[in-house]
């Protein structure tokens, strides 16, 4: 019965071959034929050359010769003053009783240098509840926030920065750089677009770069260069609507830039944000605990719905005087780092002291509104205070409390000015005024910014202390700037 | 008992092939047996049905919640907002709400004690198949902690490191405010530097705030535009981002595999960089110690003679390997009694073995003091806090014995009982483990999707804390429950942890391993006790 089955299958496929048409019989015949050749052609690998002996392969094995690991660096480079009796790096190494009047290289001066707006350093408060924590934690997590790093502290903090912010959901990493520098990626991908300030700080574009997308650059706070890029990528999608539904578009920018200290214009950035569909990324890691009734940043001050901005980004490492950074929005958007931010997912938790100082900063925060108004009255104070120097000129808005003094004429060459503001600077440290030059990385930034004296403003100092600190400053661009 | 017998040596046999026992020439003055053994067939065609099974009722559930049938707990996107360019594709978040979703509960467990050898978690339970968690207020009390990377156990609330620490954080603060360029650089980083130098053996160190950015901020640093990179295949994410983010070429080998790495260095060196074929100016081999992973230790022997045949630079990351490895608690250097002069770049973490934060790079001088001046971390972040400094001083000082103690002499020899008798204990028990015998991560291989959740579920119930793994941070059908032997655990812990992981794996039937190893006493790896140590610093090729 089988057989007969198979002979009744056999003379089916025969009458098949006979019935199918011509073309359909030689194109199969030319398949069989390619497979075939296909199946004994020689594999042919496209990295050996076969043209080099082994004899040359090792003689240039042999000839190579690689660059050094590492450049010289110049011996007088600020951070590498090496004296030779102590073995140590003088660079300016403080030890600090108090944060306020810092000691440095030896001198007590007051400190118009490191970003401790709210005076929160040294807080009494902020060291207890530190304390406390370690002696329940410990100091270290020993682990990511996936796999038992996670405390009740972090959920505490990312609960409590979430109600200050009136958002929904708040995220919290352990470094302020990787805070920005891990959000953008996990949201922005190759092929998306971003529209970026050419002010925007280093970590911004850092997480621009890892994140392979386009980057458009539009000049500083110009909001017409910014409308006119939005719409020439308008155009570019008419051309191309099906590829425009899927590329996301988002404009990054800063609440008060840390490079120019100015202000952003938010306002007008949502106008733009819904005309065009695009998304808003706010870095406040210089206007968090500062601008607003209730420090809560630029989108307090300006009276601007938190909702319409999709991310805001800060680190804790400025107003709320801790170590790390957070993101804060809407679950929506927040959820997705958990998963995806590299910066979260991959690196140890914040350790527990930390966070729980934080928390205690927070509690401050929400104690005393107050601190805000006198921090920037104290701020219109400073920049008052340092107009008309001859020689300097204030570059920052009147509530920003890190200012930058730049050269009014430079001399043309950026090293040479570098040096006259090191002179400036050192005058002034020797007579307890303690400044700092802003540092930035000469050969990696896209838009270098000018040298300049960074001036910052923290609610610790006296209004005797700014009017000394400005006297010595005008005295020393007096002397040098001749 | 003949039969028997002859048995029996076949199987020590077989295992001796199987583990892959090197003494490659002179270059290991100790034995390296590493062993992956392979997924056993069966195993493997049940895994992807079962990953099948889970894509198919993901696309019902889809379906479902799209025509509103089900309940979709996804949080939306704005009402003002919907006409705007998705923020997420559909099928990127596929995964994550279909199969995470389904067992979140094995990650993100908070708890609320010291991560040491036993920690309280805090309960929470959940009313929608763990879309959202609630909070019963309980805590669950002394659960064994193996999955927190406390390898010498430093994580403690109390004794000298804490004390130590707690005086810092009254007189210096906690918060710094400032980088280290500007007004960051604290007279505790330069004592903390000089140390890390000293400890590690070379010319001089710089620390950063953490060990995530010391990698992705200082290899950019280091190589640029026409400069080769050759990393592993399983090196850490933020190697990966480092090596992006410089802009050099990269190129991968295959794990631990030395002709691998030799067949690219070859092909570097005699073909320079594509398309122009110019010379590439440095090349870079980017390992780490101990992969995390894996379990497996570097060949370092190996690896060193390479780059000095070929004239590369070699960049090692210790982060798991620092303190856990080595007589003296040094490292891989130390484990294999190499000098610390050959590996150019030492890269570190705080976080494992000395209950910190933050990261370490140790070199030469010229190289520190470039990086002083050229890494993004001493420009633009923020430098490491007082107090946690302040925690890795002493702790250092106890391993290197320099607090007057043995504390840390005691605890580098109890990591290594404590690897040892584990990794033993395992294998007799008939699991399929991977890694080097002597490293103190423990993967034992899950396969099975389900298992990833049941694992982690049922042992929590047994009062144990363990780590599971699945894809993506690892192949998508080994999925493995990852174990962190510690210094602070003691023999009856780990007693307990071991009878509890048997008992699991007789009722998840997990124990795949072909070979089940009798308890015999001439286990090659017996001898990892320190004794002969005293007089360490002569390597003695086999």
């Amino acid at each position: 019965k089988m057989a007969s089955g198979q002979q009744w299958v056999l003379v089916e496929m025969v009458q098949a071959f006979y019935e199918a048409p011509a073309y359909h019989l030689i194109l199969e015949g030319i398949l069989i034929l390619w497979i075939i050749r296909l199946l004994f052609s020689k594999t042919y690998k496209l990295q050996e050359r076969s043209d080099l002996t082994e004899k040359e392969k090792e003689e240039l094995i042999e000839e190579w010769q690689p660059e050094p690991l590492v450049p010289p660096v110049s011996k007088d480079h600020p951070s590498l003053n090496y004296d030779p009796n102590t073995k140590l790096n003088l660079s300016i190494v403080c030890g600090l009783p108090t944060s306020h009047k810092i000691v440095v290289n030896g001198k007590e001066c007051i400190n118009f240098a490191s970003f401790n707006f709210l005076g929160l350093l040294d807080n009494e408060r902020v060291k207890k509840r530190a304390l406390s924590s370690l002696k329940k934690y410990g100091v270290g997590t020993c682990g990511p926030r996936g796999f038992y790093g996670t405390f009740d502290v972090h959920l505490e903090l990312e609960d409590r920065l979430a109600k200050f912010m009136r958002t929904e959901e708040a995220i919290i990493y352990s470094y302020g750089f990787a805070t920005i520098a891990s959000a953008i990626p996990a949201y922005s991908k190759r092929g998306d677009i971003v529209f970026v300030d050419e002010a925007a700080c280093f970590a911004i574009q850092k997480g621009l770069q890892a994140s392979r997308s386009f980057i458009k650059y539009f000049k500083h706070n110009d909001m017409e260069d910014l409308e006119r890029l939005l719409k020439d990528q308008e155009v570019e999608d008419q051309k191309n609507p099906r590829k425009a539904r899927v590329i996301r578009r988002f404009i990054v920018v800063e609440g008060l830039y840390i490079n120019t200290g100015d202000i952003c214009p938010l306002p007008e950035l949502v106008k733009l944000k819904y005309r065009y569909k695009v998304r808003i990324f706010l870095e406040e890691s210089l206007s968090f605990g500062v601008l607003g009734d209730h420090g809560r940043g630029v989108t307090e001050h300006f009276g601007v719905n938190i909702d319409d901005i999709d991310l805001i980004s800060a680190n804790m490492e400025n107003a709320l005087a801790s170590i790390g950074g957070f993101c804060c929005g809407r679950s929506f958007v927040i959820d997705h780092q958990r998963l995806s931010g590299q910066g979260y997912c991959f690196s140890a938790s914040l350790p527990p002291m930390l966070a729980a100082a934080a928390i205690e900063a927070l509690n401050i925060m929400e104690e005393d509104p107050e601190i805000f108004t006198i921090l920037r009255e104290k701020c219109s104070c400073v920049h008052r205070a340092l107009q008309g120097i001859p020689g300097l000129k204030v570059v920052g808005e009147s509530f920003t409390p890190a200012l930058h003094l730049q050269l009014e004429t430079s001399t043309g060459s950026r090293d040479s000015d570098m040096k006259t503001l090191r002179t400036i600077v050192e005058y002034c440290m020797n007579r307890r005024v303690a400044l700092t030059q802003a540092r930035y990385l000469d050969k990696e930034e896209k838009f270098l910014p000018p040298p300049t004296i960074r001036v910052v403003v923290t609610v610790e100092q006296t209004d005797e202390e700014i009017n000394m600190a400005a006297s010595l400053i005008r005295e020393a661009a007096l002397a040098i700037l001749k | 008992p003949l039969t028997q017998n002859s048995v029996v040596k076949l199987m020590l046999l077989l295992l001796q092939i199987q583990n892959h026992v090197t003494c490659n020439g002179a270059l290991y003055n100790r034995p390296f047996s590493e062993s992956f053994e392979e997924t056993p067939m069966l195993v493997a065609v049940l895994t992807y049905m079962g990953y099948g099974i889970l894509t198919l009722f993901g696309y019902l559930r889809d379906f479902l919640r799209e025509w509103k049938i089900e309940k979709c707990h996804v949080a939306q996107e704005r009402e003002e907002q919907r006409d705007f360019v998705p923020l997420y594709q559909d099928f990127e978040n596929f995964y994550t709400r279909n199969l995470y979703m389904r067992i979140r509960d094995s990650w993100n467990r908070p708890i609320c004690s010291v991560p040491g050898a036993k920690m309280d978690l805090v309960e929470r339970v959940s009313h929608d198949y763990n879309w959202t968690f609630e909070y019963t207020g309980k805590v669950i009390k002394d659960v064994i902690n193996m999955g927190s990377y406390n390898y010498l156990g430093f994580a403690e609330n109390m004794g000298y490191c804490a004390d130590a620490a707690a005086d810092v954080t009254m007189k210096y603060g906690i918060g710094v405010s400032s980088t280290r360029q500007e007004m960051g650089n604290l007279d505790k980083h330069e004592e903390l530097e000089m140390l890390v130098a000293k400890f590690l053996g070379v010319e001089a160190s710089m620390v950063f705030g953490m060990g995530f950015a010391t990698n992705s901020m200082n290899i950019p640093a280091l190589t640029g535009k026409g400069c080769l990179i050759l990393s592993d295949e399983l090196n850490h994410a933020s190697l990966v981002l480092g090596a992006r983010l410089s802009g050099s070429t990269i190129r991968v080998f295959k794990h631990n595999n030395m002709q691998s790495l030799e067949k690219l260095l070859r092909d570097a060196i005699v073909h320079g960089q594509p398309r122009t074929h110019r010379p590439w100016k440095k090349i870079l081999i980017v390992v780490e110690g101990i992969y995390s992973m894996e379990g497996s230790v570097v060949r370092l022997p190996e690896v060193i003679a390479l780059k000095k045949k070929y004239k590369a630079y070699l960049y090692l990351d210790e982060a798991h390997s620092i303190g856990a490895l080595g007589p003296r608690g040094r490292g891989v250097l130390d484990y294999f009694g190499l000098d610390p002069e050959d590996v150019d770049v030492l890269m570190g973490t705080f976080t494992k073995s000395f209950g910190a934060a933050g990261g370490y790079i140790g070199g030469k001088k010229e190289l520190i003091d470039y990086l002083r001046a050229q890494s993004h971390s001493a420009v633009y972040a923020t430098s490491m806090s007082s107090p946690v400094a302040e925690q890795i001083i002493t702790s250092m000082k106890c391993i290197m014995g320099e607090d007057g103690t043995t504390i840390g002499r005691e605890r580098i020899q109890q990591l290594a009982e404590n690897t040892t008798y584990f990794r033993r204990r395992l294998r007799e028990m008939g699991f399929i483990i991977y890694g080097n015998n002597d490293s103190p991560v423990v993967p034992v291989m899950l396969y099975m999707p389900a298992k990833i959740g049941a694992f982690g579920r049922e042992m929590l119930k047994r009062n144990i804390g363990v780590v599971v793994v699945g894809f993506p941070a690892t192949p998508i059908i080994e999925s493995r429950a990852r174990f962190c032997v510690s210094a602070a655990h003691t023999k009856e812990m780990l007693d307990v942890a071991l009878s509890a992981i048997s008992e699991v794996g007789d009722l998840l039937q997990m124990k795949y391993s072909k070979y089940r190893a009798l308890p015999s006493q001439d286990w090659p790896s017996d001898e990892t006790s320190y004794e002969g140590t005293g007089n360490q610093g002569t390597r003695s090729p086999m």
